[in-house]
């Protein structure tokens, strides 16, 4: 924002410092586990001022229909992901290498399924 | 099941007291519905919204069975008039912003829960059950309701502002939610209803505490605003009804 005169934010206290306004509710990662044993699995994403209403506004978006026993909440900043333009080289020499999946073995009948 | 001394028509009305505040407010907020300020409070608030419609549900139900007329919970939220709801008139107060929808949801909340904890050792089981049923779901709305109005009382000068002009708005409707007058006193000397004095003592101290930590100022009126349990409402709450009866009214009978 570079004129605080032409803020449309105008109900917001400090609104019209120069600096760019903090962003009051930043987003949220939740992470649902559906029962114990479980582990926790990401569902979505929401807006909170902190973490205590991230799981407040978690338990009211992500677990209406019973699906949780437990809530994480990582503010989306803090996830470290990789670069999309990455893909080829972190991926692609994993492609030719079946020896790598677990499948040359033989199996003892007694085993059963594995 | 209650004595035999305690009056039906004592016990119906105060099942609809019940009953109807859950259901107006429960209306008043799923008007918000699609139209929250964020998602994250429209589902919040539409989540309640269905809470409190169960708890009528269950209110209005077991008043049907206490008159004893073959009304069931339906024919009473759909087929009543104005002058027959016993609603607390803070309740069928206009939505206005949404920060007077929050305060009224948290004044109405810390009435609710101690209630709701009276009564789970009320003397009729039915209606400890409805109470113990219920309690968890209101714990959670004072909770979330506490949280929100500290959050936006200590926020901004304009969340400040506008929550203390909803307290101030809201203050003489209050009252009435602490007041026995027009109960059957049968009901508390049977030990059907909790005591009124205990319920009021929680409200204060809650209301009183959060509203510090909010740096709200509690109105110093004590003027009360009386007669909705009576059935004697605001013009709102015609508006209320036209809205939620229409259909009943429109196609008698007409199921899903």
């Amino acid at each position: 924002m570079s004129s605080g005169k032409t803020s449309s934010n105008t109900d917001v206290e400090g609104s019209e410092n120069k600096e760019q306004r903090k962003q009051e509710t930043p987003l949220w990662e939740i992470f649902i586990r559906g029962q114990h044993g479980l582990n926790h699995r990401h569902v979505g994403s929401l807006h909170a001022a902190d973490a205590q209403m991230a799981i407040n506004n978690a338990r009211d978006v992500y677990t209406r229909r019973n699906e949780g026993v437990s809530i994480w909440a990582v503010k989306s900043t803090q996830i470290v992901a990789s670069a999309p333009s990455d893909k080829e080289p972190l991926f692609d020499p994993a492609n030719s290498k079946v020896y790598r999946h677990p499948t040359f073995f033989d199996i003892p009948e007694e085993v059963g399924h594995m | 099941m209650a004595s035999k001394n305690t009056t039906v028509s004592g016990l119906f009305e105060f099942l609809l007291q019940m009953g109807d505040s859950c259901l107006i407010l429960s209306h008043r907020n799923s008007q918000w519905c699609g139209h929250g300020p964020a998602l994250e409070e429209d589902i919040a608030i539409s989540n309640i919204s269905l809470d409190l419609i169960g708890q009528t549900q269950l209110w209005l139900a077991l008043a049907g069975e206490v008159e004893g007329a073959g009304r069931s919970a339906d024919d009473l939220a759909y087929l009543r008039d104005a002058f027959d709801f016993c609603n607390l008139l803070l309740v069928e107060r206009p939505n206005d912003d949404y920060g007077l929808t929050l305060v009224r949801q948290f004044l109405f909340d810390a009435w609710h829960l101690p209630m709701l904890k009276g009564l789970m050792d009320s003397t009729d089981k039915r209606i400890a059950e409805i109470a113990e049923k219920s309690v968890k779901e209101v714990a959670y709305h004072l909770e979330r309701s506490s949280d929100l109005v500290i959050r936006l009382g200590d926020g901004s000068a304009e969340s400040h502002r506008r929550m203390q002009t909803s307290l101030d708005e809201l203050w003489s409707y209050t009252g009435e939610m602490l007041e026995y007058d027009d109960l059957d006193p049968l009901l508390i000397s049977e030990g059907v209803v909790p005591d009124g004095v205990a319920i009021a003592d929680a409200w204060n101290q809650h209301v009183t505490q959060v509203a510090k930590l909010a740096t709200l100022k509690i109105p110093d009126s004590d003027f009360v605003r009386r007669g909705g349990k009576n059935g004697i409402h605001s013009e709102h709450l015609g508006f209320v009804l036209a809205q939620m009866q229409f259909l009943q009214r429109a196609y008698p009978g007409a199921v899903w």
